[in-house]
């Protein structure tokens, strides 16, 4: 691309989060271990894009180094246009563990006090905009509760209060419903989305699950494991993101068809019966 | 069936309490059991009763003595107490922040902390002479160990969640440390300072018996230790019961306080 880093160049011709041909390495004791090879992708501007994989396919560990936790080995992760060194409040994380949050501040303070370090405001309007926060996510009543009194969901909830209080550029999310109960993730989802679609927020959301990744994505990401590489890439029609419409059934098949097909090598056969399988998806492209 | 009519029968024999009020309920038998038994054995040269170490306790506090030791004994306390606190966070500080330091810390606590911190009396004498230095000497030795021990321990048990966490938003350096693995590590920490402060009173009391000369300057442990070479038993239990008696304070009112306040409040009790 023949754009640079500078502060004039129009903000819609630098993605808010490119990942160039990024590969990711964990170096132990038995060895060294590939964990995501030769990754590329871009998100555009108040996109959802699902990175979507079996358990072990490395997608935690390419949301750790787009906030910055984890170095890539080669290839490169830029944030609008700058590339990612350190972790910052500019990409919000939020994690699948429980423990995310801190355990000597309350569900408002642990906002404000996020929003204190990361956007410099004052105690008193970090303090308002953290209790505005918690009532967004329903937990209005439990702003001065610490965090161990509350509930698996209710501590998720707060986590990505936290993150949106914050406004970065791009919210990570690594699993966050996985460790819920299949009802509080389904009212969680729908919660999540619904935020994202008031603030218009940019996500890259990480899932095993298809139909997690087809409700919350408007694009989807597909890594195949070992090490992890993109498989395919679909983008989610308005209709298909309504959970038990024809096209989110068709989407959910194809998707799953593309994994098994992958995982039972069936080489061929997967790639050419997909237009049949699934007329409502748009396959931008297969890679691999 | 047996059990279940039992049961039920035996609880009501002893009334609820709570827990403060059974520790005063045991307390009286131990005394009253104390009493009787130095009664009956009739020997205050051995064992005075409750009642004359009481007695002798309000003499010697009256006299102005036992104020005075005890003044003494916290005043060397303290300070080792606190050299102690800041040598631990420094090697601490060190060991969070390098390698070099972490393998410092590992290589000097598994060294020191199994060496009784009387065993380094002789040594002490030697560099600082008799006097408060020495005992200030041998005190840090018992706080340091255990404490840079178990605060090391507490950040290096810090979640790796809660620590991507805090750097997430914008935690660094310093900042990193105060307000994130401090905090996370405190019921390590509050254990370790409370585990310094006991090695602490009881290096003290000990080495201030073997303090023969400066008299004058004498503690709690000078005190007890006089008063057995004149058979003054009664003073003896009287110095004894001091020492427990300052001992069980400050676990009721500092650290049970201190744990009350932050880690049980934040459901983070180890
Ligand atoms: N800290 C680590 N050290 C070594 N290997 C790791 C580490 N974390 C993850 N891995 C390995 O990297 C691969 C991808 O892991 P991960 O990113 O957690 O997958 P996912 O989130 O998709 O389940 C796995 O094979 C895992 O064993
Ligand atoms: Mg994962």
């Amino acid at each position: 691309m023949g754009w640079s880093p500078e502060r004039d160049a129009p903000a819609a011709a630098v993605p808010p989060l490119s990942v160039e041909r990024v590969t990711l390495r964990y170096h132990t004791d038995a060895g060294v271990v590939t964990a995501v090879e030769d990754v590329s992708f871009t998100i555009a501007a108040g996109e959802r894009l699902a990175l979507l994989g079996p358990s072990g396919c490395g997608k935690s560990t390419l949301l750790r180094a787009v906030g910055g936790f984890l170095k890539p080995s080669s290839g490169e992760i830029r944030l609008r246009g700058v590339p990612v060194r350190t972790p910052g409040p500019d990409r919000m994380v939020v994690f699948q563990e429980f423990d995310q949050l801190l355990p000597w501040r309350t569900v408002a303070g642990n906002i404000a006090f996020a929003l204190r370090r990361a956007r410099r405001l004052g105690r008193a309007e970090a303090d308002a905009r953290a209790r505005e926060w918690a009532g967004r996510v329903g937990l209005g009543a439990f702003a001065d509760a610490y965090p161990h009194t509350l509930s698996g969901g209710m501590k998720q909830r707060a986590a990505i209060a936290r993150a949106f209080a914050v406004q970065p550029d791009i919210l990570l999310m690594d699993e966050p419903f996985a460790a819920l109960d299949a009802l509080s993730r389904r009212r969680m989802q729908d919660e999540l989305l619904n935020l994202c679609e008031e603030t218009g927020a940019t996500c890259l959301f990480v899932t095993h699950a298809i139909d997690e990744a087809i409700h919350v994505g408007t694009r989807i990401l597909v890594l195949t494991p070992h090490p992890g590489r993109v498989g395919a890439e679909y983008r989610v029609s308005d209709d298909a993101r309504e959970r038990g419409s024809a096209a989110f059934g068709a989407l959910e098949t194809e998707i799953q068809q593309r994994i098994f097909g992958t995982l039972a090598s069936r080489p061929a056969s997967g790639r050419e019966g997909r237009a049949a399988h699934a007329p409502d998806a748009q396959v931008i492209a297969h890679v691999g | 069936m047996s059990d279940s009519a039992l049961a039920p029968t035996a609880r009501h024999v002893l009334p609820t309490l709570g827990p403060g009020a059974r520790r005063l309920v045991l307390l009286v038998a131990l005394a009253l059991g104390w009493e009787l038994y130095a009664r009956w054995l009739g020997n205050s040269l051995l064992l005075p009763t409750f009642l004359e170490t009481l007695a002798a306790l309000w003499e010697n506090l009256r006299n102005g003595e036992l104020p005075e030791r005890v003044r003494a004994s916290l005043a060397i306390l303290l300070s080792g107490y606190a050299i102690g606190i800041v040598l631990a966070a420094l090697l601490t500080a060190l060991a969070v922040l390098n390698r070099w330091g972490e393998s410092l810390l590992g290589l000097l606590t598994a060294m020191f902390n199994p060496l009784p911190a009387i065993a380094l009396l002789p040594v002490a004498l030697l560099w600082f002479g008799i006097g408060g230095s020495s005992l200030i000497f041998v005190t840090v030795h018992s706080v340091l160990w255990p404490l840079a021990l178990a605060c090391h321990a507490g950040f290096r048990a810090v979640p790796a969640t809660l620590r991507m966490a805090g750097r997430n938003i914008g935690l660094t350096g310093p900042a990193y440390i105060v307000h994130l693995l401090i905090p996370a590590a405190l019921p390590s920490i509050l254990s370790g300072l409370r585990l310094g402060w006991a090695f602490a009173w009881r290096t003290l009391i000990a080495a201030e018996m073997v303090f023969g000369a400066s008299a004058s300057e004498g503690g709690l442990g000078w005190f007890i230790f006089t008063n057995r070479s004149q058979l003054e038993t009664a003073n003896v239990f009287a110095g004894l019961l001091t020492v427990i008696l300052i001992g069980l304070a400050v676990e009721t009112f500092v650290f049970a306080t201190l744990n009350r306040f932050t880690v049980q409040r934040w459901g983070q009790e180890a």
